[in-house]
């Protein structure tokens, strides 16, 4: 056994967009141990129920993250026409798959940049960074945000997308996928990339199942898991099946997330085909009362909302467990072993989102 | 333009924003927009760093560390706050681990307004940053102490 030493990773550090700490304690190249601290991105934002009104609550829960903000408004829409037992409109709920799959596209493409960056490869970065900018133009159209949508509210959608630019949307997708099979095909081709990654950050099945993995860590281990099989929006009326690795390690995530991007792709695409026409928002009166818990899936894995309403225009109480947190734990585990150079590609192989997180 | 603004390096710091400024700020160093095109450079250390990009509001826990990557960057420098939350706290003001803007804890020189903030708006405020490290190198402007106090 050799000497132990402490290396602190972060909360600044060139690979993290977001500041997290580790102390890694390391014998040698290897780690023992890997102690996380958060708190840095911290506001305490669930306790703003108390103080906002409960339709302005939609764009703080967006701002809970500002990489899956539509995703986080749907699932708490979604959380208070449950409580308040409001019919969304069809259209409005295809809508809603449109834009939530939307972002999951622009996420992983954002995810496998950033994956490429931290294995060294910036060209491979750039490139998915380039195709990405692709799917924010697509999202502005429709949205009028890049990044923030800002179009999901209580009952519906705040507005409407005409048939000529969901005609272009389609079309701009037909591009972007063929672009995203080159960013794919080095991925899963590059004899480089694999070497650097196979058999790197492993999570077996038994542990992941255990330890509460979720999302694109949790598929990657073998179980067959995904939130939106649960039918909310639209997703029950389309045709689709999770993606699932059995490889348990970085580049069975890479694959995931990779294979996801088609599938949302493909998605899009029923959605579009499928949408009714009609109104795409109802109007919602008075204040929520009761209780309701929604489970939507992230980019990142799945997401819960806990929602508890008392009749007045302030939330009793609003609790989100976002998936990164589920995460963490498999994180921990990933790391006792590995070398320290690898730290930065397992800790990004979770895609970590701080701000949902610590909130 | 003089020699200080020729390639300025960037640190970027996220503060407590919602990422939502962050990736733009990536997106600013990516094709599309491409900064590098005009020497900017991203760095991940403080001590080659030229402008400070902070993004979300000043928290309890990132006070020290905000104050820290100020102290270590060299003289001059200086500071931009990116997104309505770096300006003034934001959507988030009213939240009790939020201070407010970053120039609750540093001296700020440039102010980027946007939820979420544009790449075009960024690519502009650094530009305008540029124009306040010209002064401050020439001694023209004010400059701070590494706490943030004003130099007399």
């Amino acid at each position: 056994m050799g000497t132990r030493t402490v290396i602190p990773f972060g909360p600044q550090h060139p690979v993290l967009p977001e500041p997290v700490h580790l102390d890694l304690v390391m014998e040698d190249e290897k780690i023992v141990e890997a102690i996380p601290s958060l708190g840095y991105v911290h506001r305490g934002l669930e306790k703003l129920a108390a103080k906002k009104d409960f339709n302005d609550m939609v764009f703080v829960s967006e701002r809970i993250c500002g990489i899956c903000s539509f995703i986080h408004s749907m699932a708490y829409s979604t959380a208070i026409e449950n409580i308040m037992k409001v019919e969304v409109p069809e259209r409005a709920q295809y809508l809603r798959v449109m834009w939530a799959e939307m972002s999951r596209v622009h996420s992983h493409l954002l995810w496998l940049g950033l994956a490429a960056d931290a294995l060294g490869y910036e060209s491979l970065f750039m490139h998915s960074w380039r195709v990405r900018e692709k799917v924010l133009d697509v999202i502005e159209e429709t949205s009028g945000g890049r990044v923030i949508f800002g179009t999901c509210k209580i009952g519906g959608v705040r507005r409407d997308v005409d048939a000529a630019t969901l005609d272009k949307t389609l079309k701009m997708f037909d591009d972007i996928e063929v672009e995203c099979q080159e960013i794919v095909h080095v991925f899963a081709g590059d004899p480089s990339v694999h070497k650097r990654v196979a058999g790197v950050g492993i999570l077996s099945k038994d542990d992941a199942y255990a330890l509460g993995a979720v999302g694109p860590v949790l598929r990657a281990s073998g179980v067959t898991w995904d939130a939106r099989k649960l039918g909310y929006a639209a997703y029950g009326k389309l045709e689709w099946e999770p993606v699932v690795e059995t490889g348990c390690d970085v580049p069975a995530r890479v694959l995931v997330r990779a294979k996801e991007i088609f599938q949302s792709i493909g998605l899009i695409r029923q959605a579009i085909k499928k949408m009714p026409k009609g109104p795409v928002e109802v109007r919602v009166t008075g204040n929520p009362n009761g209780e309701t818990i929604m489970r939507v899936e992230q980019p990142r894995g799945e997401l819960v909302y806990h929602i508890q309403a008392n009749g007045t225009k302030n939330l009793a109480r609003f609790r989100v467990r976002t998936p990164t947190f589920a995460n963490i734990p498999p994180l921990v585990k990933m790391l006792p072993g590995c070398e320290l150079a690898d730290v930065p590609i397992i800790v990004l192989s979770i895609d970590p989102c701080i701000s949902c997180t610590e909130r | 333009m003089g020699i200080m603004s020729k390639s300025p390096w960037i640190l970027h710091y996220d503060g407590s924003s919602c990422n939502g400024c962050d990736i733009e700020v990536l997106a600013c160093l990516t094709p599309l927009y491409d900064v590098e095109r005009f020497g900017i450079v991203n760095t991940g250390n403080p001590k080659h760093a030229d402008i400070l990009l902070i993004t979300g509001a000043v928290n309890e826990q990132n006070k020290e560390v905000v104050t820290n990557l100020y102290a270590q960057m060299p003289d001059p420098k200086v500071v931009v706050a990116l997104g309505t939350c770096a300006t003034s706290g934001g959507i988030f003001r009213e939240c009790y681990n939020v201070q407010g803007g970053i120039d609750t804890t540093i001296p700020v020189d440039v102010y980027v307004p946007g939820c979420a903030v544009r790449p075009e708006a960024i690519i502009e405020g650094v530009v305008k940053a540029l124009g306040v490290l010209e002064l401050r190198a020439a001694g023209k402007a004010q400059t701070h102490t590494p706490t943030g106090k004003v130099k007399a």
